[in-house]
């Protein structure tokens, strides 16, 4: 990626780059939060943060729309946020207690929201295509024009389910995104260690599959790229493919001690291509904020992750009674 | 105030570690984000990032330091508009609680009390002695009946349940236009449509995620496997994406829906084609597992899968597909989850079974009958829930049990019947209880061997023998 050029001021409302600035800010400190209480012994077992790929949820996001559905892997709680999920439910699911979005029994990996339309958090890699193909499938058998974005990574993009994923995705015209966020490393095997195929979305071509790459750490490249996905699915066209070149400043998880890479790549990436300097310089330079502005919006969303911190904290354990409960249900929770 | 930077867990198992280097000195300022040290733990070493921006007013553990405990403080971050004299006096104490040290987690966890009324052991066990049995009819008396095959009832089943409920589709490998491998999908394609017959390409791992996805997003999938050993590429999503996201979800999500199809040895097909997965499949808690033998069972049990608001396991077998039982003519036949059926009452020993092996079962009543031994004949029709109250009433009767299953031994269903039966009706038992099942071996082709391989009714006579001392 190309060191980062002076913003050349885009046709962007001032309304539109805040929010985006405000929503990669959320996740950015929440997922330093994480990590913090990580540290401390609070959040447990596997803790995968997704700081420094923000602006593709958050771009992505804005292209979407009510009803839309959405499907991750286990780096998803930039996803949750980015989809208005309740920072609190989503901290308290991280430590394990009765105020998370599955009664702390789910964890960092497995969280979902039936409100949001937000269907996981699963933690097998590549898992979440077929299903999320499948909840495209359940929209297109109920008539809706409803979109399903269905994320994974560069590691999941060589798991043989994505591809027979999209030769049924293809032959049955399912609105479904397929979201590549290559941030260049399964866990510690880089992509070039991975396959010879110079791009991943290229491979969609053997089953028709339309796509393209994108700069994710541009998140208004991202959005015009998800409104051109979606507006291909909407038109029932059948699915698309985006490969969101991003990057993740941290380990693949909290015990990752990075090894495959040097310090000076990461810190170049920050230097260079950081997707919230960039909005912030956008901001900046087109005279939408001024610096104090941009405190006071640091200030909030400090206080809104402080907060959810807390609860994170304060809530408590489940009930030892909640082992026995959510194994089987009486009435599907879809028709309740 | 000062914050206290203290020394971080970077591992699920970490409790202490050596702080290796240092990278920033006192009076630097720091971003959130930026790398303040090298932390050895004890599997790697690791960078540690600051989260708050501020300057490092003092460093409390001078590098190569070993065995600094988790949460201890190691530095103090200074605040925009703080001198150093505040890292004279810190706060009194870390800037958030440290949790509790892990180990003993764990060990409350442990030894946690269980909640009263819930179960006492890991499986749902019925009260010692055992409650009665429910031995209700499965049909009133006098309902008219008609000779079916189990193939014909099985397909009625999915027809009447895809009229009631347009949600309902199936999916699989050459169930519309071939009219299904086993023609068990038989003109349902010409009833119902290519929108609700979908023939998928040979994909399991594939379409058994996609149809869970759809189950997510509100539909009611039944996806038919050409045979369960093909289910085995699909077993993640089975397990891990059907059966788990009840609980994980909290509630919230679920995959209500069925896969099914026929499961166990056939004939002549050799290791690949001839396994049977009951005990595989009723071991995972979310999962329902259903094991007809009969036609009237096939359909009952089908319909009642396709409504059950949880991931139903469906297992047929090829060899019943052509037999014909009576069904009752019903508007609306069901059979239950988790209810027995009493094929046969008898007063010497229980022979409990399933599936195609409840014809070894049967089979074997018939030829101890000649010899003047009575055996009572258990179908247990589910493997999860399991009827434990019907088999514990019937070896507190009878005082003897031998289990017959087609499946492989170890860690068989009637491996599991046996400890229950152990535990809870002890003292009733006037014998150990016998396991009749497959042979531990992969399934053979050569005729001989295959026939040596299966469980027979010979081999159930002479374990009830055994148990009867005769």
């Amino acid at each position: 990626m190309a060191a980062r050029k002076a913003p050349d001021l885009p046709n962007v409302s001032k309304d539109e780059l805040l929010k985006y600035y405000r929503e990669m800010l959320l996740i950015r400190r929440f997922e330093e939060k994480a990590g913090q209480l990580y540290g401390m012994g609070l959040i447990g077992g596997f803790c995968h943060l997704y700081i420094g790929q923000e602006a593709v949820v958050v771009g992505l996001e804005a292209a979407a729309s009510e009803g839309d559905k959405r499907v991750t892997s286990y780096r998803d709680h930039g996803h949750m946020l980015a989809c208005g999920m309740d920072p609190k439910g989503v901290m308290a699911e991280l430590t394990g207690r009765e105020g998370g979005y599955s009664k702390g029994k789910g964890g960092s990996m497995h969280m979902f929201s039936k409100e949001k339309h937000f269907y996981g958090g699963h933690g097998i890699v590549g898992a979440q295509v077929p299903i999320g193909a499948g909840l495209a499938f359940s929209d297109m058998y109920k008539g809706t024009d409803r979109v399903t974005f269905t994320y994974f990574g560069d590691g999941a993009a060589n798991q043989g389910q994505v591809y027979e994923t999209y030769n049924m995705a293809e032959l049955w015209n399912l609105p479904v995104v397929f979201v590549i966020e290559n941030n260049q490393y399964a866990m510690g095997t880089s992509v070039k260690r991975s396959t010879k195929s110079p791009t991943l979305w290229q491979r969609g071509a053997a089953y028709g599959i339309e796509g393209e790459a994108v700069d994710g750490m541009d998140v208004l490249a991202v959005k015009a790229a998800g409104e051109r996905a979606v507006a291909h699915c909407r038109a029932g066209n059948g699915p698309y493919i985006l490969e969101v070149m991003t990057y993740r400043y941290r380990g693949h998880s909290m015990s990752d001690p990075a090894k495959y890479r040097t310090r000076e790549e990461v810190q170049k990436m920050r230097d260079e291509r950081d997707p919230i300097e960039h909005v912030r310089d956008l901001l900046l330079t087109g005279n939408h904020a001024t610096d104090d502005d941009l405190k006071a919006i640091d200030r909030d969303i400090k206080a809104v992750v402080n907060e959810a911190a807390e609860f994170s904290k304060e809530s408590p354990e489940p009930d030892l009674s909640e082992l026995w409960t959510d194994i089987y249900a009486d009435v599907a929770p879809q028709d309740a | 105030m000062a914050t206290e930077i203290l020394m971080p867990a970077l591992s699920p198992t970490m409790e202490e570690g050596t702080l290796a280097k240092w990278l920033v000195k006192e009076g630097d300022a720091v971003k959130s984000g930026q790398i303040l040290a090298e932390i050895e733990t004890d599997k790697a070493t690791m960078e540690f990032e600051a989260v708050d921006e501020g300057t490092i007013g003092k460093l409390l553990v001078a590098e190569g330091t070993q065995g600094v405990k988790v949460n201890a403080p190691i530095a103090l971050l200074l605040a925009e508009g703080e001198d150093a004299s505040a890292a004279a006096a810190p706060a009194s104490g870390p800037a958030s609680v440290p949790a509790q040290p892990k180990a003993e987690e764990t060990a409350q966890k442990t030894d946690a009390p269980r909640t009263e009324g819930k179960p006492t052991s890991a499986v749902e066990q019925a009260p010692h002695p055992a409650k009665a049995a429910d031995t209700t009819p499965d049909w009133p008396e006098g309902t008219q009946m008609k000779s079916m095959t189990v193939r014909e009832a099985l397909r009625e089943a999915m027809a009447e349940e895809m009229t009631r409920d347009d949600s309902v589709f199936l999916m699989g490998e050459e169930v519309g236009e071939y009219q299904g491998a086993y023609k068990i999908s038989q003109g349902l394609l010409d009833q119902f449509g290519p929108k609700r017959v979908i023939d998928t390409p040979i994909t399991e791992h594939g379409f058994a995620g996609i149809a869970v996805g759809a189950a997510f997003g509100g539909l009611r999938p039944i996806v038919e496997f050409m045979t369960f050993n093909f289910a085995m590429q699909a077993i993640d999503q089975i397990i891990n994406s059907a059966a788990k996201t009840l609980y994980m979800s909290g509630g919230q999500m679920g995959a209500p829906m069925v896969f099914r199809g026929p499961n166990g040895a056939a004939a002549r097909v050799g290791a690949q084609h001839s396994q049977d997965y009951a005990a595989w499949y009723a071991q995972i808690p979310g999962l329902k597992v259903a094991m007809p033998y009969s036609a009237a069972d096939a359909k009952g049990l089908l319909k009642t899968a396709i409504r059950d608001p949880n991931p139903v396991i469906f297992l047929e077998n090829e060899i019943l597909y052509g037999r014909s039982f009576d069904v009752p003519v019903l508007e609306d036949f069901t059979v239950p989850f988790g209810k027995a059926k009493i094929w046969r009452e008898g007063s010497d020993v229980t022979l409990v079974s399933f599936g195609i092996g409840m014809a070894h079962a049967l089979e074997a009543a018939d030829k101890l009958a000649a010899e003047g031994i009575s055996a009572e004949v258990i179908d247990l029709r589910t493997l999860r829930p399991i009827d434990y109250d019907t088999v514990i009433a019937s070896v507190q009767k009878t005082n003897r049990c031998v289990t017959v299953e087609e499946g492989f031994p170890v860690g068989s269903i009637g491996n599991h019947l046996s400890a229950y039966i152990m535990e809870n009706a002890f003292d009733w038992l006037d014998a150990p209880v016998i396991n009749c099942a497959g042979k531990d071996v992969p399934m053979p082709y050569a005729a001989n061997l295959e026939k040596l391989a299966l469980v027979t009714s010979d081999e159930v006579v002479a374990a009830v023998k055994k148990v009867t001392y005769r």
